[in-house]
């Protein structure tokens, strides 16, 4: 039987200096430090004796803040359990390890609110007019793309080359629910008036089948292996196809169905129905086809949309249900994706509009065809290309995402929760906790080890090569009895 | 939904289930859906970057994975 489908989301933020000019790799420093000296005490950097420049007109970050303080504490580990940290010149939260897809979009909303509060507190440390501002978006139309990234549980001894080509398909379609949306196209050749409007940020960006890169020639499969736990029984799959998302549906759609599709693959329950004949290609024509009518070419000379092959899929989804059960997703969460996912494509084929409230490539497309209605704006117009970027502006003040009528999934308080407390069902508890307990006597912390100082030579490692042990119900009594680090890892036997 | 007997052609099934059921909700839900639509286009034209030439062309992000 397929292994739990540990899972969880890690999202490089855009980010833009709003009334000043700046590096930024300066300007994600500012905001993560921003953030975590407001909220935790175990870190000592202190700002107050930095006076920025009051120029508001064309103030410079780099003048302002020594190369020193810059990288000094740019990779935080938050007491959620989540990794913040400067990654290729933008901000980037690793979300903590969570076993279901209900888990991994509550903590996703808690990234997006670390990331709110962020812009808050970094609002406080600059000149007056001046602000950081953060896009969750995946792209600035200019051909420079930043991944929102995935990342899924997998028993070792599956054979890859069975993932690689059983889990495309899904790769290539699922963007007709959980794409993002683009005005424009960034494709290499491709002329932009060609595609006006397309579902997904990152399908122009998309050059191999599979391989190793993340930054250039991007592989629908990524091959990292780097399992951050057992190597000998376990692989990460590092998804880095997809969108960030600013529906909570189509994030839970994201993974959810992810997580299923590859249940299946370790079971060998997938097969090879759907294969493509030419992936790269496909994504591309999938993303460039809203009305989502245009065929794309299977292995064996059929033809088929890409809803017909999400809908194939779907159908071996529900076999699987009856014949191995959804444990290994969570059974509630498993059917509660199952007949959304149903939903989804029910809707999408009948009729995209109609999806506005889960689907955001639709959500945005209706915000683009009705301005441009409404101006009488030419394809091509800045305005329209406004609309796209501002959908994904993390201000809510700004942003059109949450003005564009998208249904909720996570309550408003467990999303504010978890921006400080750990999911309780995996390791991620025991690094939080941790964190929150002894700020201390952590020094250092990783997904799969804590390092601990108590004072006597030399550091303690903590191993937690097993992503579901350290869970609430393993140690959470342990910690609570622990007064001191010293004890704690007495207790563990470390 | 998850009682929903599986058809060994789900295409031609749906396409039937949807002309039935969708077509008389479609004009009641299509006004109120265009009054959304005019008050989300309301707001858009207030909270819009004032200059978006400025603010499209100066969206430049350096590339990461």
């Amino acid at each position: 039987m397929a292994i739990p489908k540990v899972c969880g989301i890690e999202t490089e933020y855009g980010i833009v200096v709003r009334g000043g000019d700046s590096n930024p790799v300066t300007a994600s420093s500012l905001l993560i430090n921003a953030y975590v000296n407001a909220t935790s005490r175990k870190v000592g950097w202190d700002f107050e004796d930095e006076t920025p420049a009051n120029d508001a007109r064309g103030f410079n970050l780099d003048d302002v803040f020594s190369p020193e303080i810059e990288t000094s504490l740019v990779n935080a580990v938050l007491p959620n359990g989540a990794r913040y940290y400067v990654d290729h010149a933008h901000p980037e939260i690793s979300n903590p390890e969570t076993t279901d897809a209900a888990e991994a979009v509550r903590w996703d909303r808690a990234a997006d609110e670390i990331v709110r509060a962020s812009m808050v507190h970094a609002r406080d440390l600059l000149p007056d007019g001046a602000e950081l501002v953060i896009y969750k978006n995946n792209s600035d139309g200019k051909g420079n793309s930043y991944g929102c990234h995935e990342n899924y549980l997998i028993a070792r001894e599956t054979p890859f080359g069975r993932i690689v080509s059983q889990v495309t398909p899904h790769f290539v379609t699922r963007q007709v629910f959980c794409g993002a949306g683009k005005v424009g196209c960034e494709q290499p050749g491709r002329d932009p008036a060609d595609v006006p409007f397309q579902l997904s940020q990152r399908a122009d960006f998309f050059e191999e089948e599979v391989g190793l890169e993340t930054t250039l020639k991007r592989p629908i499969v990524n091959t990292r292996d780097e399992p951050h736990c057992d190597p000998q029984k376990y692989r990460r799959l590092h998804v880095i196809v997809g969108d960030a998302n600013m529906s909570e549906v189509a994030t839970y759609l994201k993974v959810g169905t992810t997580a299923i599709v590859l249940a299946m693959i370790e079971d060998n329950e997938l097969g090879d129905e759907w294969l493509l004949a030419s992936p790269v290609p496909a994504i591309r024509q999938v993303s460039h086809d809203p009305t989502l009518q245009r065929a794309i070419l299977l292995r064996d000379g059929r033809r088929a949309t890409a809803i017909e092959i999400q809908f194939g899929l779907l159908e071996r989804a529900r076999k699987y249900e009856q014949t191995h059960g959804l444990a290994a997703v969570g059974e509630d969460v498993g059917r509660d994706v199952l007949a959304r996912w149903e939903e989804a494509l029910t809707g999408l084929e009948r009729d995209p509009a109609s999806m506005a409230h889960w689907v955001d490539w639709v959500a945005k497309h209706r915000l683009v065809e009705g301005f441009a209605a409404r101006h009488d704006l030419q394809p091509g117009s800045a305005k329209l290309k406004a609309i796209d970027l501002q959908y994904h502006d993390m201000r809510p003040e700004r942003c059109l995402a949450l003005r564009a009528g998208l249904e909720p999934l996570v309550d408003p308080a467990d999303a504010r929760m978890a921006m400080t407390e750990p999911p309780t069902t995996t390791r991620a508890y025991f690094r939080g906790k941790c964190l929150q307990k002894f700020p201390n006597e952590v020094v250092a912390a990783n997904w799969d080890s804590l390092v601990f100082d108590i004072g006597r030579d030399p550091l303690r490692r903590v191993p937690m090569m097993e992503p579901l042990r350290g869970t609430a119900q393993h140690v959470a009594s342990l910690i609570d009895e622990s007064a001191t680090a010293a004890e704690l890892l007495e207790r563990l036997g470390t | 939904m998850a009682e929903r007997t599986h058809k060994q052609k789900p295409t031609t099934e749906r396409s039937d289930e949807v002309v039935e059921e969708a077509a008389p909700a479609r004009s009641e839900s299509g006004e109120k859906l265009k009054g959304e639509l005019d008050d989300l286009l309301d707001e858009i034209d207030e909270v819009l970057e004032s200059n978006a030439e400025d603010f499209v062309k100066s969206y430049v992000q350096k590339g990461g994975q």
